[in-house]
Formats: C-alpha cells, structure tokens, sequence
C-alpha cells in the first residue's frame, strides 16, 4: 500500500509538448507511471510519443479528464504560468471529479499568487496539491511503481518507511540511507521548500497514520517556518508510529536565505535547533547528523520492536 | 530584493501613505539645497543603506578606519549641522549590528522634514506562512527593536490578518487600530494608511514592509517616519521597475554572479568550499562539515539544471575566497549525471590551476562513471561514497577545523 497514489493511478501531464514535461513524462512511464495524455493550451490534437505508448495532448484540463479518467495531474510549466495551470487543474478535477491530485513541480511562483492558490483549494475540498517547488511524489511497488514527479526513481524500492521532506536532493540522500540499512519505501513526499504550498507535513503524517503498510516515517524538515515545530507538537496524540527527524541548515547564519526561498531564519526564528528541540519533546527519534538519518532509522525501528537488534 | 528608504517613501507618497517631504542626495551640496527647500527647522539626515540599526551604528573612515561620527540618522537644528552630518555620513562605512564588522559604505542619504511626534508605534506587514495569509503586525512601542518588545512586553503586540485576493477587512482593520488605542482623527488615519499599505503590499509583489516609528503627529495624523520594504524575488518578471531600484552596491559580488548563472550562493565564515546539487542538501553539507569538526566557506546550491559551464562558474567563485583550504563536491545526481559533474570538475580544476584538496562525494544518477572519470584523471582527489565519508575526509585532509 501506499498514500495517494498507487501503480494505478492515471496521470496527466500539464505542459507535455515543453522540454521538461516531454523528458520527465518519458521518465515516468519509463518508472511504471500510467501517463494517459497530457495538456497544452494550444495544442490539442497533438501526439506525444512516450516510451510503449502514444500519449494525446489536450488544450483544457476538464477535456483531459473527462476523454482519459485521470485522477492526478503533474505540472512541469513555467512559473509564470503555473498559477493559473494550478487553478484550472483544481476547478477540473472538482467539478468532474469531486477531488485529485496536482504535483506542481515548478520552482519560482511568486508567494501572493500561492496564497490566492491556497485560499482557492480551501473551498474545492478533495482535491490535494503537493508542492510548488518539490520533486513530486513516488510510490514504488514490486515492479518499477507510480512516480509523479522528477525523482530517479531506481533508487527507491518498495517498503515499510514513509518519507516527507521539504527538500529535493536530500530526500534522495534519505531514500539512499534507508536504502542502505535495508528499509524501502511505501511513499516519499516533497512537500518543497517555499514558505507557502500546498500539503504539509501534518497532512502526510495523517495518510501514513492510516496507511496500515507504513511502518515508520522519515521527516526531513529546514529552517524557516514552523511547520516542523507544529508538525511535531501534532504527532504527541496523533500519531502512533515511529518517527525518525532531521533538520538541515543547523549552520545557515541568520536572515540570509538558503536556496530555498522558504530556508531563512528571521527575526531568530525558524532555527534548526528549535525544530530539534520540538522533535525531541514530541519523541521524535532525532538524527542530528544528516549522515546517521539512517542509522536513526534503525534504531528507532529497533526500539518499537519492528526489527532485530 | 530590499530597497532603499527613500525609494519605499517614494512608492509610500504614491499609494496616499503619508510621510514627510524629504529629497534623495548623494552629495553635501544637495543636502543643503535639500535642507532650504525644507523650510523645516528640525530636520532628519539620514544615512540610505539596506541593513537595520542605522541609528545606533558608527561611522568609520574606509581609509584610516578612525571613527568618524556615532549614529547613522541625525537630527539636525541648522543648516552648519546640515553639513557637517551629510560629510561624515557619505562616503564613511556604516557599521550596524546587522551589517557585519565591515560595514556598509554609504553613498545616498535622505533629507527629510521634522515632525511634531505624539507617540511613536511600530507597524509591518509580512507574510504569514503559518496561516498562508498576510500579517499586519502593530506596536504601541515604536522606534525600539520589535524583537526586543516580542520578548518583554508581548502584550504591545497586536496582530490582524487579511487574505489577498479578498483584500483587508474593514472590521479587522478598526480592531486591530482600537487595540492599539487610537481614535478618532489617528483612528481614522491609521485606516486610511494600513488600506493603502495592503494594497501596496500585494500590487507590487512585497515580502515585507515594515515602519518603525510610525508616528502620531500632534494633530493625530498617522505618518510613516521611516520605511523598509523587500520584494518577493519570485515575482520579478511582472515588476520590470524594480530593475531601477536595484542598488547593486548594496549585494554581494559574488552572490550576484553566481545569480546569474543559476547558482545559489552564500558566503559563510569558514575554511572548506561546498559544491552541492539542491538547497536542502547543500544545507545538510554543511552541518556535516561542522559536525565533523570543519567550518563551512559557504553555501552553494548548483541548481537542477546545471552544466558544465555553470560548474566551472561555480568552482571559479568557491576559489576565489582566499580563506579556502579545501573542496567538498556533494552530487546525489538526479536529472544531473555524476560523470558530467565529474568532466566539468576537470575542467575548471585544470583553467583556474587548483592548488588545495579536493574531496568529491558522488551517488545517484552515473555516479560509478563519475568517479571513474575522476581517478583516471591527473586531479588529486579523494573520492568518497557517503555523506559522512564526505565531511570526515575533507575535515581530516585540511588537518581539523578552521584555526
């Protein structure tokens, strides 16, 4: 099992005829990813060749939906464009469907049009959005598994440890330590890093809650914000499974952003260390050293009885 | 994107804010013409940089270093004063507690009006990432530090919040100006000015104003005594005007190239250069290097689409700081292969003739090619596996932290 998607899940590329949503709409279904068409405004009518299948391009998302059952979309556009690509694949699968799920893998998307994006997704309950600004989502099965999103997807396998990250990269240096100590995955979420996005940590740690194949989690938080701090505080009584928790940027000097434009510390707040000390208070298994996440891992699995010492 | 204080009363002045008369100089000559017109008795010669604490900083003499006044923002009584505080503020570095020892290097200042001053309050509007909204956030203590009064007195801080795209509600703007205990003319200013602040904030794209003091004159009028606004960065392509207000001087070098060639780019303290594929990850490098007994020289994040030229870029900035004593290369190649790191690795190494060690750290996508690329070659390298692997071999191979 997993959360949110599975092998089954029909997926949609918004922008399939630009150059990142042709290579990373090859590399999915390269993964196991079922890509049924994809949209761009203008280009109806087209064909995509993906690797084993012919995929149809669509001008509006709710054709899209309506001509090929697809219950999530993938968005590789520009970020000045992103907003209303976000907007028309909400109102689509609301209307159609009654709810979906949009990956919004664009990086750059002002903050004001993601609060306007946010405010709008509040009143189309069911439909879930991940990101702006993340490398997707990924589910990997027995064989190859669902992938929506840009991550090398050979580096996963199937398991027992869910992972939520804010970061892109360092998920995968996650994934590779869990890898590592023997651990697959069910589900690994980029939740991103800008200061306002969609799913959040605590709505993660909810769908492993209930994923009753999900074991553990992996959380892999930033400075900035703190989402991390009221992602532990809700974990206390929410959640009844093993956590393992890093925090990266313990070293980023204050008011200076780092890469991410959520990564900042101002007005002394958003530090690593009180994202550690909110970790450790909801007994959450901490890893302070990014190298040892897995090892953590092991021993916090250990420690609930889930593995042999 | 932060902008000057004078170029935010400019925009203040046009969105119907109230702020005193005041003139933009970057000369003593224009400070005084600035002062007769002003026909004001008292007036503000303020120093124009980007960093806080202007007026508890010093000015240094960037030659001799010798102190040459104490306060950034003066408050003259004559035109003698006038001059005198515009010629040591131009052309002196300010140092602030927000601008590091070096200081700033002042070359604009603001001349403004006196004003008759009531009380003085604090006022901001930023975004709420919490609630995905935009905070208005107001002080009776204005003109101190906000974080100071979040810590001693948090009862002074009353807060209002307003969504975008619904714009700020009337009810919460008069609560949020009763709670701050004003009314009538001020209560009615104070509307008046945090309507137009809000819709400021959100047509030109802001991540912050802030106004600390925001006065309330004797006659009960709101005015904006100073003024610090930032963009959102993200929001440049539909802003072609700010490329106006941009005051390169104010950035750092390096960070602007390394902008310009998609890299993200941060100059730390320490001795060990980082080259880091992803923001999250260059992070981790660094606490890695920390842990591990080492200080990070810097952040840098090469970005998702890096190529061979931005890497030799990046290699050429990273070197460029004389404090290095050693690389660490971190790649968890995703769409990014470790053997084109590896190549352009060569490369730049071979153009900038590199002198100190060099620790390369790959996985993902070709990471055995890439290694392999870098063994056959005649770089000297250490090649490791792991992230841990990574910052104990560059921290060992420097011989331990910085000194």
């Amino acid at each position: 099992m997993s959360i949110w998607i599975n092998e089954e899940t029909k997926v949609l590329v918004q922008g399939i005829t630009g150059s990142q949503g042709t290579f990373h709409g090859t590399q999915m279904v390269e993964y196991g990813t079922d890509i049924v068409g994809g949209v761009t405004p203008g280009k109806g009518g087209q064909i995509v060749e993906l690797p084993g299948r012919s995929v149809p391009v669509f001008d509006t998302m709710s054709e899209a939906i309506s001509s090929t059952g697809a219950e999530a979309s993938v968005i590789y556009v520009p970020a000045r464009f992103a907003t209303p690509a976000i907007i028309e694949a909400a109102d689509s699968f609301y209307e159609l469907n009654g709810g979906g799920l949009i990956v919004c893998i664009t990086e750059g998307i002002p903050t004001l049009d993601m609060m306007k994006v946010v405010s709008h997704l509040e009143k189309r309950p069911g439909v879930r959005l991940i990101g702006p600004n993340c490398p997707g989502i990924i589910s990997p099965s027995d064989e190859g598994g669902c992938k929506i999103g840009i991550m090398p997807g050979y580096i996963h396998a199937k398991g027992r440890i869910g992972i939520i990250s804010k970061s892109g990269t360092l998920t995968y240096e996650a994934v590779a330590q869990t890898m590592s100590v023997g651990e697959g995955q069910t589900t690994c979420v980029g939740i991103g890093g800008d200061p306002v996005n969609g799913t959040g940590f605590i709505d993660c740690l909810e769908a492993f809650q209930k994923d009753s194949d999900t074991k553990a989690v992996v959380m892999i938080g930033e400075i900035g914000g703190t989402a991390e701090e009221e992602a532990a505080e809700w974990s206390k009584d929410n959640f009844s499974k093993p956590i393992v928790g890093f925090v990266a940027g313990a070293t980023a000097p204050p008011g200076k952003r780092m890469g991410h434009a959520g990564a900042i510390i101002s007005g002394g707040k958003g530090t690593a260390e009180e994202k550690f000390a909110a970790f450790e208070d909801a007994g959450i298994h901490i890893a302070r050293d990014p190298s040892k996440i897995g090892e953590a891992l092991v021993s916090a699995l250990v420690e609930a009885g889930l593995r042999e010492p | 994107m932060n902008i000057h204080e004078y170029q935010a009363k400019a925009m203040f002045r046009e969105s119907g804010v109230l702020v005193q008369q005041g003139f933009h100089c970057t000369t003593v000559d224009q400070a005084l013409s600035a002062y007769d017109s002003l026909g004001s008795d008292v007036v503000a010669v303020k120093s124009q940089i980007h960093a806080g604490g202007r007026g508890k900083g010093d000015l240094f003499c960037p030659d001799s270093g010798d102190l040459v006044m104490q306060g950034g923002v003066k408050v003259a009584f004559s035109r003698d004063e006038v001059g005198d505080f515009a010629s040591n503020i131009l052309g002196h570095r300010l140092v602030t507690k927000q601008t590091g020892p070096s200081g700033k290097m002042v070359s604009n200042l603001y001349v403004e009006a006196g004003c008759d001053i009531a009380h003085e309050y604090y006022l901001a509007l930023l975004v709420d990432r919490e609630r995905d909204s935009i905070l208005i956030m107001g002080s009776t203590e204005g003109g101190v530090d906000i974080e100071e009064v979040a810590e001693t007195s948090p009862e002074a801080i009353h807060k209002a919040w307003f969504d975008p795209s619904e714009g700020l509600n009337e009810e919460v703007a008069g609560a949020l100006a009763s709670s701050l205990g004003l009314s009538e003319a001020s209560h009615s200013s104070f509307l008046e000015m945090i309507g137009n602040l809000s819709s400021l904030f959100v047509e030109k794209d802001c991540s912050m104003i802030e106004i600390n003091p925001l006065v309330r004159t004797g006659e009960g009028s709101m005015v904006a005594l100073d003024a610090k606004v930032s963009f959102d960065d993200n929001a440049a392509f539909r802003h072609p005007w700010w490329d106006d207000l941009r005051d390169i001087s104010e950035e750092s070098d390096v960070e602007v190239r390394a902008h310009e060639h998609g890299l993200s780019y941060v100059d730390l303290e320490g001795n060990i250069g980082c080259l880091v594929n992803g923001a999250g990850l260059a992070m981790a490098t660094m606490d890695v290097i920390k842990l591990y007994g080492g200080e990070p020289a810097n952040f840098l994040d090469i970005g998702g689409g890096a190529d061979s030229e931005s890497i030799t870029v990046a290699f050429g900035i990273i070197l460029e700081d004389p404090r290095l004593e050693g690389i660490l290369v971190n790649i968890f190649g995703g769409i990014i292969r470790c053997d084109m790191v590896a190549r352009s690795i060569i490369e730049a190494s071979e153009e900038i003739g590199l002198q100190i060690p060099l620790v390369v750290r790959f996985s993902g996508t070709n990471h055995e090619e890439g290694r392999k690329v870098l063994e056959d070659s005649d770089l000297d390298v250490i090649t490791v596996s792991t992230l841990g692997d990574a910052g104990e071999a560059i921290v060992n191979t420097i011989g331990g932290g910085s000194s």
